[in-house]
């Protein structure tokens, strides 16, 4: 199992107030899954994500990546955990806006201590399979909405690492670069990366193979119909 | 760290005007600094070459009395067992290590004056020398000839006389070939020299400066082989040494004061040699103008400071206009020391680039100082590589704060500003 979390709790405070957003919530994540968590605004999709990619702490729980029990680690090791074993795909893209697409997906590797020449070579070899060779020195702004998550799935890539984490990536996109990034997700799922993928749109959750729906800081399995849209 | 650099000269590139407003404080005040030290510089050497005498290098052992120049008027008596400085004594002055060479003479304070026809100049001194007299302090032939060695075997009344000498006596007359009357005994003008170096004591706040004062009405040379027709034997003498190097003359002085006082017999008349000490009177001066200068120092330091400031104010708001860049960063791995070591360097790397053009302002400040004013300025590299260093420490210094903020910043609170 590649993803194990047990009886998450997180609690926000706010003055004097406790806000509970996530209630025991409970995920297991077998390797190559591809799952979809569905649910309205506000229900706690992000807060369990960022658990999820070692950005938060749960307030309470257990958690367990590829058998590691990543909440008794330092800052110092979540960083690493972020950076070798999880790729992140965010909504707004979070490209930097004056490097270029080359430069944007070489920045993991510069982290990663991995020299000039490797680094061009690793992150030209990416962007050409999300299919952006000819547009690796286009700055994003001289980019459309489909070619940024195409470079930020690149650089959340380029590190080849197991697991792929997406908050809302369609959530900025028409619905022909859905259609498209979506033909992404699933190639990277068949190649075997497990997805761990963010949306409140019944027609990209489809794509995934498994749905968990999250109400008000709870979980539930949606069992079976996955597979009918 | 390459790639840190990098990004830092690119996020200076993309925001240049407000970089270069940025870097301003640091440019004035290195550029201030530059200049005040390039200032001190050059002023400490003309104040060392003007007073030294430009490498020249002479050293003054003269007779003194109560801490004075011990000076024989005319018609004064001639103090007993002071006697001339003998060819033995010379030698081992010669083989002092700071020596180059040494020569003696006998003087006299002349009130009454000398005569030439009905013109007369009164208030110089007469000396006598030996042959290596004008070759150890620097004189140059004007006109006519030096004393060779026939005028020494043979006792001729020959006289040399300095141009301020030759102005006096004979206006615009050309004075070679002339008579005249030296305490009644009559000599033969063979030639005008003149000092070397255009010594002109701009500072006259040193008391020492009765040296120079004293050359005022001008200078008569005659054989020492002559000195005694007008005057008498064995009298007391005046040494001038040149040392082997500038460095040297201090040492070179003492040694050959001691030397000489060694010969001395009469400690009644309380008179003894005394080294002028042109060095350490040079350091002096050089020490009162640093002191003003270093004023200007503090002065420039306040406006690095503000500089600095300047630039902490411009990191917080690139720290806060960042903080999505940030937290994007953090959630693709970097780790805080990535991110401090990022901004640090950002922040370095504009001091220095300010530091880097302050030297090169303040290069440029000293030459138009240097033109208009005509003070002497020397730009020294120690100093413009001090400057940039100190530039780089002021940006990691004040870099800091926003730094070390940049690296604490929560990477979820960072992406889910927008
Ligand atoms: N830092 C925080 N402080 C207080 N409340 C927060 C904080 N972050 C999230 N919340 C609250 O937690 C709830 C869940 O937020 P989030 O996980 O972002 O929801 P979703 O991603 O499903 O829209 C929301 O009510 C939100 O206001
Ligand atoms: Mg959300």
């Amino acid at each position: 199992m590649i993803l194990k979390l047990d009886h998450i709790y997180k609690d926000y405070i706010q003055g004097k107030m406790v806000v509970p957003v996530l209630k025991d919530v409970s995920l297991h994540v077998e390797e190559g899954e591809y799952v979809a968590i569905m649910g309205p605004s506000g229900s706690g999709k992000s807060t369990l994500m960022n658990i999820v990619g070692c950005l938060d702490r749960p307030t309470s729980g257990t958690y367990e990546l590829a058998g590691q029990n990543v909440l008794n680690q330092d800052d110092k090791a979540m960083a690493h955990i972020r950076l070798h074993n999880l790729g992140f795909v965010f909504q707004n893209f979070q490209l930097l806006p004056r490097q270029s697409a080359l430069e944007n997906v070489c920045l993991p590797l510069v982290y990663a201590g991995v020299k000039k020449k490797e680094r061009v070579a690793r992150a030209s070899e990416a962007l050409t399979r999300v299919g952006l060779e000819e547009r690796m020195y286009f700055k994003p702004t001289q980019l459309s909405g489909g070619q940024k998550q195409r470079v930020a799935i690149a650089r959340a890539m380029v590190n080849r690492p197991k697991i792929l984490l997406a908050d809302e990536p369609t959530g900025a996109l028409d619905s022909k670069s859905s259609t498209q990034l979506m033909e992404l997700f699933e190639q990277l799922n068949r190649e075997g990366v497990t997805i761990i993928m963010i949306t409140h749109a019944p027609e990209i959750a489809a794509y995934a193979k498994r749905v968990v729906d999250i109400f008000d800081g709870e979980i539930s399995e949606r069992k079976g119909d996955s597979d009918e849209g | 760290m390459f790639e840190n650099i990098r990004l830092a000269f690119q996020g200076i590139w993309s925001h240049k005007m407000r970089s270069f407003l940025t870097m301003l404080g640091i440019i004035i005040g290195i550029a201030a600094i530059i200049a005040i030290v390039a200032t001190i510089t050059g002023t400490n050497e003309e104040i060392k070459n003007k007073l030294v005498g430009s490498g020249n290098n002479t050293v003054n052992v003269k007779l003194s009395q109560g801490g004075y120049d011990y000076t024989i008027y005319s018609g004064d008596e001639i103090p007993w067992g002071i006697p001339a400085v003998t060819q033995e004594t010379k030698d081992k002055i010669l083989e002092l290590d700071e020596v180059e060479s040494v020569t003696t003479y006998s003087s006299r304070y002349l009130y009454d004056g000398v005569y030439y026809g009905t013109a007369s100049v009164s208030s110089l001194m007469i000396m006598g020398v030996d042959t290596s007299y004008f070759s150890t302090c620097s004189y140059r032939m004007k006109s006519g000839r030096g004393f060779d060695q026939e005028d020494y075997d043979l006792y001729r009344k020959v006289l040399i006389i300095d141009d301020v000498a030759a102005k006096g006596l004979f206006k615009k007359e050309n004075p070679l070939g002339k008579t005249v009357e030296i305490s009644g005994t009559p000599f033969t003008v063979i030639g005008v020299v003149k000092k070397q170096s255009d010594f002109e004591p701009e500072i006259s706040s040193i008391e020492d400066y009765y040296t120079y004062a004293s050359d005022s009405n001008g200078l008569l040379f005659i054989p020492k082989a002559s000195w005694p027709i007008v005057y008498s034997y064995d009298e007391p003498e005046n040494v001038v040494i040149r040392a082997r190097s500038t460095d040297d003359m201090t040492q070179a002085g003492q040694k050959t004061a001691k030397i000489l006082n060694a010969t001395i017999t009469n400690s009644e008349t309380n008179i003894k040699y005394r080294a002028e000490d042109l060095l350490g009177q040079a350091q002096q001066l050089q020490d009162l103008s640093n002191a003003t200068n270093m004023q200007l120092v503090w002065i420039a330091g306040i406006s690095l400071l503000v500089g600095g400031i300047g630039v902490m104010n411009i990191m917080l708001v690139s720290v806060t206009e960042r903080i999505s860049e940030i937290g994007l960063k953090k959630a693709i791995g970097a780790r805080k020391g990535t991110i401090l070591a990022q901004f640090l360097t950002e922040a370095a790397v504009l001091t220095s680039l300010g530091g880097l053009l302050g030297v090169a302002a303040g290069a440029g400040a000293a030459q138009v100082i240097h033109k208009v004013s005509g003070v002497a300025v020397g730009v020294s590299v120690p100093a413009a590589v001090i400057a940039v260093v100190f530039s780089t420490v002021i940006g990691v210094v004040f870099g800091f704060l926003p730094s070390v903020q940049a690296a604490n910043l929560d990477p979820i609170e960072a992406l889910r500003r927008e």
